[in-house]
């Protein structure tokens, strides 16, 4: 990296009624993004999105705005639709009303080339091997010299010629993140994909995510179940329940961010205290008379 | 006791242990021929039958038979194997070509292909199409159902994922489809080669000029039990070639599938 780039950071254009942009303010003058021929992040912008699935409501009249190059993590519980948010983003999913808009680069759309995701399971195609997977959808010359290189960019130089079968987990992952940033996409899509590893390749992984963001400087959006996963990494944290936002909050630590941190501690309790609280989501009981209180209880 | 021979004689024994029922088999054979427990009009003694096959091939009628035969068996297995797979891969892919089409293929299916033999030999006669129809129909079944199941059991989360990275069309099918099927389809494969041998014995014993069934045939009416046996043991090689042929494939075409790697031919 250069001190251009950095320089290059503030001149950007920003996207249109966001105030300050505080994401992109955080990281301050952190190595944002590396080479010349990058574009920098998408802006999301999601109006009176609803969806359902049959008689099922999923999302419901869901206002959201992610600023370009924010990191932003969707928490919930199972089968709150944080995934089917992700989908709709992915165009695997069509909203039934509202609109997801990415700013100059158009509606969300299947094969959006913008934007790219990573899936819970990482879907490597097993009859290629790991270059020829991460060369998926490429075209152009220079094919497998990119794959290379994405595959470096993830540690896994030496595995070109691997099958998936032989892999483990956490290095199909790396594969899937690898095909995934070789298109460059300018909104990186994460659902769950660190769900199935153990402790510490989750730990391995959350660095190298969030290593390859700054660099790229793309716009990301991370579902999981994990609160302290959603506070490692995101600027942003927020928690999708009774079919709308419930909890919107920017995570207020620096980077690189440590576990052990106090501060860290204190945030992930907060978020988990609201995902728990959630499903007793009665409002709280009026101040009962001092009369009525003796029935109460 | 066996366990200690075995492992002292491991690596000699595993490879002879397979072989040593059917010698046992063929010795006994030989002795019982020998001794006269065993007429030559039931099973003539196994030297016999070596014996009639260096002749045959002394003579050059064995190429000529072999040949025969093996070009039907694999004209019949281009023509109908060919056919099925085409038609899996349509009924499979397009939801309208199932509709239209696989429950006459499904009807089809449950007739034996030997129950058509009286109709096969009006409708050709006895000539050369007629066998190589019979083979066609009995190995088109195997090669369509797998093709329909291969293409239809494609991991979905993986045609997502490939559309979603921008591959449709022509770059889906043969990048992601294709080879998600492919599996099953050499399953077909296998299938269609095993039945490809019955169908054509049944088809050459009908009526030929030439070919192993013609010379089994042939030998019968001059009691010639060793060149009947020749023709016997020659199918079981062809058929033996045939699977390891296909078994070849697997390995070559499913060299990234951990299920296919260092399975014994």
């Amino acid at each position: 990296m250069n001190l251009l780039t950095g320089l290059e950071l503030e001149l950007q254009p920003h996207a249109v009624g966001r105030p300050a942009l505080p994401a992109v303010a955080a990281r301050g003058l952190a190595l944002k993004r590396q080479g010349p021929a990058h574009a920098p992040g998408l802006a999301v912008e999601i109006s009176g999105v609803s969806k359902a699935f049959g008689e099922r409501q999923v999302l419901r009249d869901l206002e959201l705005s992610i600023a370009p190059g924010e990191f932003v993590a969707l928490v919930g519980r199972s089968g709150c639709g944080k995934s089917t948010l992700l989908r709709l983003l992915a165009g695997l999913e069509a909203p039934g009303e509202g609109r997801i808009g990415f700013g100059a680069a158009g509606a969300a759309r299947a094969a959006h080339p913008d934007v790219r995701m990573m899936f819970q399971d990482a879907r490597l195609l097993p009859w290629k091997r790991v270059a020829d997977n991460i060369a998926l959808g490429l075209d152009g010359p220079d094919v497998l010299p990119r794959a290379r290189e994405a595959l470096a960019q993830v540690g896994l130089a030496d595995r070109a010629h691997d099958w998936p079968a032989v892999l483990s987990g956490g290095q199909r992952q790396r594969v899937a993140l690898a095909r995934a940033l070789v298109h460059r996409p300018r909104l990186l899509l994460l659902d769950e994909p660190l769900g199935a590893l153990d402790a510490l390749t989750r730990i391995e992984m959350h660095a190298l995510i969030e290593r390859l963001w700054l660099q790229h400087g793309f716009t990301a959006v991370l579902v999981t179940h994990d609160v302290a996963e959603a506070v490692a990494l995101a600027d942003r944290v927020l928690l999708i329940e009774d079919q709308r936002v419930a909890f919107d909050e920017r995570v207020p630590l620096p980077r690189p961010r440590s576990r052990g941190h106090a501060a860290f501690a204190a945030f992930e309790e907060r978020v988990l205290r609201q995902v728990l609280r959630q499903p007793a989501a009665e409002p709280p009981p009026p101040p009962l008379p001092v009369l009525q209180l003796r029935w109460a209880v | 006791m066996s366990a200690s021979f075995v492992s002292r004689f491991e690596p000699l024994a595993r490879r002879l242990l397979p072989w040593a029922l059917p010698l046992a088999l063929a010795a006994l054979w030989e002795i019982s021929a020998r001794a006269g427990w065993l007429s030559t009009r039931v099973l003539p003694e196994p030297l016999a039958v070596l014996r009639a096959l260096g002749g045959l091939v002394r003579s050059g009628e064995l190429w000529q038979h072999v040949s025969v035969s093996t070009w039907r068996a694999f004209t019949g297995l281009a023509l109908g194997g060919g056919l099925g797979l085409l038609l899996g891969l349509l009924t499979g892919s397009f939801r309208g070509a199932e509709t239209l089409l696989d429950t006459s293929l499904q009807m089809l299916r449950n007739i034996p292909a030997l129950a058509l033999v009286p109709l096969v030999i009006l409708w050709f006669g006895i000539e050369e199409s007629a066998k190589l129809f019979l083979v066609a129909v009995g190995v088109f079944f195997p090669m369509y159902l797998n093709t329909f199941h291969g293409i239809r059991s494609v991991d979905r989360g993986l045609i997502e994922m490939a559309r979603s990275y921008g591959l449709g069309g022509w770059r889906l099918y043969s990048q992601v489809i294709l080879p998600g099927a492919l599996p099953s389809i050499l399953v077909g494969l296998r299938f269609s080669l095993g039945l490809m041998w019955v169908l054509l014995i049944v088809a050459e014993t009908v009526s030929a000029q030439a070919g192993i069934g013609y010379m089994t045939m042939n030998a019968r009416e001059f009691l010639q039990t060793d060149v009947v046996v020749v023709g016997i043991l020659l199918y079981a090689v062809l058929g033996k070639a045939a699977d390891v042929a296909a078994k070849g494939l697997e390995r070559w075409w499913l060299r990234w599938h951990p299920g296919y790697q260092g399975a014994s031919a």
